[in-house]
C-alpha cells in the first residue's frame, strides 16, 4: 500500500512515528498526495539536502506530468503562472536574487533590531492589558512579521487583514475552492499593481520603490511584472512562515519549562535556541516539492525523469545520521546545519530577517514576561491544517 | 586557519555575518559575502568553523 501524504499526526509538536521508520527502511518512498497523484518522499538529511541544492531540478510543478499537490492545485503556489515569473534557476535566478537579496543582508536586519524590539514590546503591552490568558500567536506572532515586512515594502500595515486572507488562499492546500483562490489572486494582483503605480508616481525609500528605480531588464533591473510578483511573493513569504514559527518556537520552549528557565538564566543562548527550534519543528508543513526534468539518482535509487519529489526538511532535521541525539532539543547545539530554510541557491532569501525576528521576539518575551507559561496542557495544542506552512491554531499562554 | 569564500556559490543568506561579523560582511549592492579577514586569530576560530558548517551554499571553505 502506498503511504498517504501528508502523514496524519494527532500531536501538535511531536513527529509522526513513520519518520524514523522511513529514514531507516524506506528513505525514498512512494506516497500518494491529496490529489491522488503519486510522488516520492525523501526523509534523510543527505538526500533532502542534495535534492534541494541540485540546480537541475525545478521548483515549478507546471510540467504536464508533474504531480498536483491537491485538487485545487492548478493555480496554487507551486504551479501558477505567477510563480513562473520569478526565474526558477540559473543566471537569471541569481540576478533576481542579488537584486532583491541586498535588502535582506544580515547588516540591514541588525539595523532593524531596535524597531522590531519596539513593535514586540508594544504588542506584548497590549496583550497584557487585555488580560490573561491570551493567544500569543494572534497577539504577537502574527502581527510582528506583518508590520516588519509591510514597512520594508512600503505597503500600509492597515491592510494586513487582506494580506492575511490572500496569503492563506495561496498557502492553504485544502481549505478553498478554486474559484475563491482565483478571485483572491486577482484581487491581490490588482492591489499590488495599484500600489506600484502609486510608488512610480511618488517613490519612497522602500524596497519596491528602489526595485522600480533600478530600471528594466535593459538596465540590469526587473520587468514591471517581475517587480509586481516579487512584491506579492515577499508579502506572502514574510507572513505565515515567521508568524507560525514564533508560535511554535515559544510552544516548544514552554512545553518543557526547564528550557524557558535555562534561557532566563542565560539569554546568551537565544541565538542557538532559535536555530534549535527551527531544527526541532516537527510541524513545519508540507515540505518542498521538486520536479525531475531528467533521471536523477537519490540515496542509491534512480528516479525516472518526470518524478515529483517531496523533500521533508522536518524529517531530515531529525535524522540521527546528521545530528547527535536528534530527538533531543538542545539549546546549545552548534553547529546546527538544519534544513528549515532549505539549502543551496534557492535557500530562503529572508532567513536573516526571520532569524532576527525570532531572536528579538524571544529576547523581549524573556525580558518582559519571565513568568510566561502555557495556559493549556501541551496535548491540547492544536495544529493548523491544510497549510503548506505548518503552525498551531492558537497558543494560549498565561504569565 | 585560512578561509576562502566562493562568491559565485554564495546566496547571500547572511549566516556568516550573523555568526562571525568580525570576519565576514556582505556587499551592500547584492548581499554577496565579503571576506574581511582571511586568517583570523584563535578567538574567531570556533565561530568561523560554525559558519562553514551552516552556510547554506557551502561557499565557505577552511584550510586548517
Ligand atoms: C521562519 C520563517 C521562514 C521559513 C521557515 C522559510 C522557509 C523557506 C524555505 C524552506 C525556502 C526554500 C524554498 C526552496 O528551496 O524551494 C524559502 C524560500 C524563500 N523565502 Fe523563506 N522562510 C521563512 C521566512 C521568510 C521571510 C521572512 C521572507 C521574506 C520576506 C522569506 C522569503 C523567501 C523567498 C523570497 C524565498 C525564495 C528564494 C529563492 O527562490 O531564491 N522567507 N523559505
Ligand atoms: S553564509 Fe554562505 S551563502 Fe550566506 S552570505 Fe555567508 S557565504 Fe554567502
Amino acid at each position: 500500500m502506498t503511504l498517504a501524504y501528508p502523514i496524519p499526526n494527532d500531536t501538535a509538536l511531536e513527529p509522526p512515528a513513520e519518520w524514523a521508520k522511513l529514514r531507516g527502511e524506506c528513505p525514498v518512498a512512494h506516497v500518494q498526495l491529496p490529489s491522488g497523484d503519486q510522488a516520492t518522499l525523501l526523509t534523510r538529511y543527505e538526500d533532502v539536502k542534495q535534492v534541494l541544492a541540485d540546480p537541475r531540478l525545478s521548483r515549478l510543478l507546471n510540467a504536464p506530468d508533474a504531480a498536483r499537490l491537491s485538487d485545487t492545485d492548478d493555480g496554487g503556489l507551486f504551479s501558477s503562472e505567477m510563480a513562473a515569473i520569478i526565474p526558477d534557476g540559473g543566471e537569471e535566478h541569481q540576478r533576481w536574487r542579488r537584486l532583491v537579496g541586498k535588502w535582506f543582508t544580515a547588516k540591514r536586519m541588525s539595523a532593524l533590531r531596535p524597531q522590531m524590539a519596539r513593535i514586540a514590546e508594544q504588542l506584548i503591552d497590549e496583550m497584557v492589558e487585555r488580560g490573561r490568558p491570551a493567544d500569543l500567536k494572534a497577539s504577537l506572532g502574527f502581527p510582528l512579521p506583518v508590520y516588519v515586512i509591510c514597512d520594508m515594502l512600503g505597503v500600509p500595515a492597515a491592510d494586513r487583514e487582506r494580506f492575511s486572507y490572500w496569503s492563506d488562499t495561496l498557502l492553504n492546500l485544502t481549505k478553498y475552492e478554486k474559484s475563491e483562490i482565483d478571485a483572491a489572486q486577482a484581487e491581490f494582483f490588482q492591489y499590488m499593481s495599484d500600489h506600484l503605480a502609486a510608488k512610480r508616481a511618488e517613490p519612497g525609500d522602500d524596497l519596491l520603490s528602489e526595485l522600480i528605480a533600478a530600471g528594466g531588464p535593459e538596465d540590469g533591473g526587473l520587468t514591471e511584472l517581475q517587480v509586481l510578483v516579487t512584491g506579492m511573493a515577499l508579502l506572502v513569504a514574510g507572513h505565515e512562515t515567521t508568524a507560525n514559527m514564533i508560535g511554535k518556537m515559544v510552544a516548544m520552549l514552554l512545553a518543557d519549562r526547564t528550557r524557558w528557565e535555562r534561557l532566563l538564566a542565560d539569554p546568551s543562548l537565544i541565538r542557538t535556541a532559535v536555530e534549535e527550534s527551527l531544527r526541532f519543528d516537527a510541524n513545519s508543513g508540507f515540505g518542498l516539492p521538486r520536479y525531475l526534468p531528467e533521471e536523477t539518482e537519490v540515496g542509491g535509487t534512480v528516479l525516472p525523469k518526470g518524478t515529483t519529489v517531496i523533500c521533508s526538511m522536518a524529517a531530515a532535521n531529525r535524522d540521527e545520521g546528521a545530528f547527535d541525539a536528534a530527538d533531543r532539543l538542545d539549546l546549545t547545539r552548534s553547529p546546527n546545519p538544519h534544513l528549515a530554510f532549505g539549502s543551496g541557491a534557492h535557500s530562503c532569501l529572508g532567513q536573516a530577517l526571520a532569524r532576527t525576528e525570532l531572536q528579538v521576539v524571544l529576547e523581549v518575551l524573556l525580558r518582559k514576561l519571565p513568568t510566561l507559561v502555557l495556559a493549556v496542557p501541551v496535548e491540547e495544542l492544536e495544529r493548523l491544517d491544510g497549510l503548506a506552512v505548518g503552525g498551531l491554531l492558537k497558543l494560549p499562554v498565561r504569565w | 586557519m585560512k578561509i576562502t569564500v566562493d562568491e559565485e556559490k554564495c546566496c547571500g543568506a547572511g549566516q556568516c555575518v550573523l555568526i562571525a561579523p568580525a570576519v565576514f560582511d556582505q556587499r551592500d549592492d547584492d548581499g554577496i559575502v565579503i571576506l574581511l579577514d582571511a586568517e583570523p586569530g584563535e578567538d574567531q576560530h570556533a565561530a568561523v568553523r560554525e559558519t562553514a558548517a551552516v552556510c547554506p551554499a557551502g561557499a565557505i571553505v577552511l584550510d586548517e
